[in-house]
């Protein structure tokens, strides 16, 4: 598993306060990690202070799993 | 920076979010001063967020409270005179519009968000105020948020903008009416924040760079610096302050046109369009 993916994971466990196996790939935040519409905002503002990356508002919508997030930092960073 | 400028006294903290929230900067400082605080907070998507912070600074009261609807916040206020009695200074950090009107057109505004952006964003100061002069203390203090795009158009802050203009309008008219008991009505006009509020605001970033370039101090304000100009309002060392809109915003207000040293913001932000 990349740094990126690792890092993304770290941030993801910490804020939601879920377990570190529950964050596959395809987790959706809010179906799958008990994420509510506040939560998917304060993990993109984490993401940007994390990865020094802007995740302009259009892109921030499309990022729905674990994976969308980690695939979205790795082109971006 | 621990001091006991507010030592003894008692406030209640509206509007906390999390973390990034600037009236958590506030209660910082105020806690660092001496203070004891009781916060507000609207529904369970807020409590699991303020129930930590509230923690971490030792608060045990925290209310729920929806300032759209009276009896809530008569039941708020009850509860803060049923434990204190008496109070001393009040924080509202309260604002909502639907974000899809915070980007685009000002005239395109709907009539019922405008309603709703001016009952949330404005009326509620003057709503809690009603409740909190009976049974504050002499020598009060009551603090509200505002923004510059109150007072000059800033791109998609639009009805939040027409909100703020009456907000600070409104703690004019509540200076003169709280001045008699010697309660002080005060607005800090923060410069822009990255706060979970400021997410719905379209094209924040540009907002944030824009000032980081241009501001006399040539960089942005923090929770800790509007904190701190806070500390000043509710304490003593502004007894003598009322009806002011204090700019905390590295002196941003003054500025009439773009600063000879800040780059072209487009090729800073990489904006093509």
């Amino acid at each position: 598993m990349s740094d990126i993916a690792e890092r993304v994971k770290k941030i993801v466990v910490e804020h939601l306060g879920v377990e570190e196996e529950k964050v596959v790939l395809e987790a959706s935040f809010i179906d799958d990690l008990n994420a509510d519409s506040l939560d998917t905002v304060e993990l993109v503002m984490a993401f940007e202070e994390e990865f020094g990356i802007e995740i302009p508002d259009d892109a921030a919508e499309t990022i729905q799993t674990y994976g969308d997030a980690v695939n979205f930092i790795q082109q971006a960073s | 920076m621990s001091n006991n400028l507010m030592a003894g006294k008692r406030g209640l903290i509206m509007g906390l979010a999390n973390d990034k929230s600037i009236a958590w900067g506030i209660a910082k400082a105020c806690a660092d001063a001496g203070a004891e605080m009781a916060f507000t907070y609207m529904g369970d998507a807020f409590r699991k967020r303020v129930a930590p912070l509230a923690e971490q600074l030792g608060v045990e009261t925290l209310i729920d409270c929806d300032v759209s609807d009276p009896a809530s916040i008569d039941a708020a206020f009850a509860e803060i005179e049923a434990k204190w009695g008496k109070f001393d200074f009040l924080v509202h950090a309260i604002g909502f519009s639907d974000k899809s009107e915070l980007r685009g057109r000002y005239v395109d505004t709907s009539r019922d968000n405008f309603l709703l952006t001016l009952d949330v964003s404005c009326y509620s100061f003057t709503a809690v105020i009603q409740r909190a002069e009976k049974i504050m203390n002499e020598g009060g203090s009551a603090l509200t948020l505002t923004y510059y795009g109150a007072e000059q158009v800033m791109p998609h802050y639009n009805v939040m903008g027409v909100a703020k203009a009456a907000l600070e309008a409104s703690v004019k008219y509540l200076a003169e009416d709280l001045g008699k008991d010697g309660i002080r009505v005060n607005a800090i006009s923060a410069g822009p924040i990255k706060t979970l509020a400021a997410s719905g605001i379209g094209d924040f970033r540009y907002i944030l760079k824009w000032n980081e370039l241009n501001s006399p101090l040539r960089r942005n304000v923090t929770t800790d610096d509007v904190g701190k100009s806070a500390l000043y309002l509710l304490s003593d060392l502004g007894s003598g302050v009322t009806g002011e809109n204090l700019h905390v915003d590295a002196g941003y207000h003054v500025v009439g046109m773009k600063a000879v040293d800040a780059p072209d913001i487009d090729v800073v932000t990489g904006r093509k369009d």
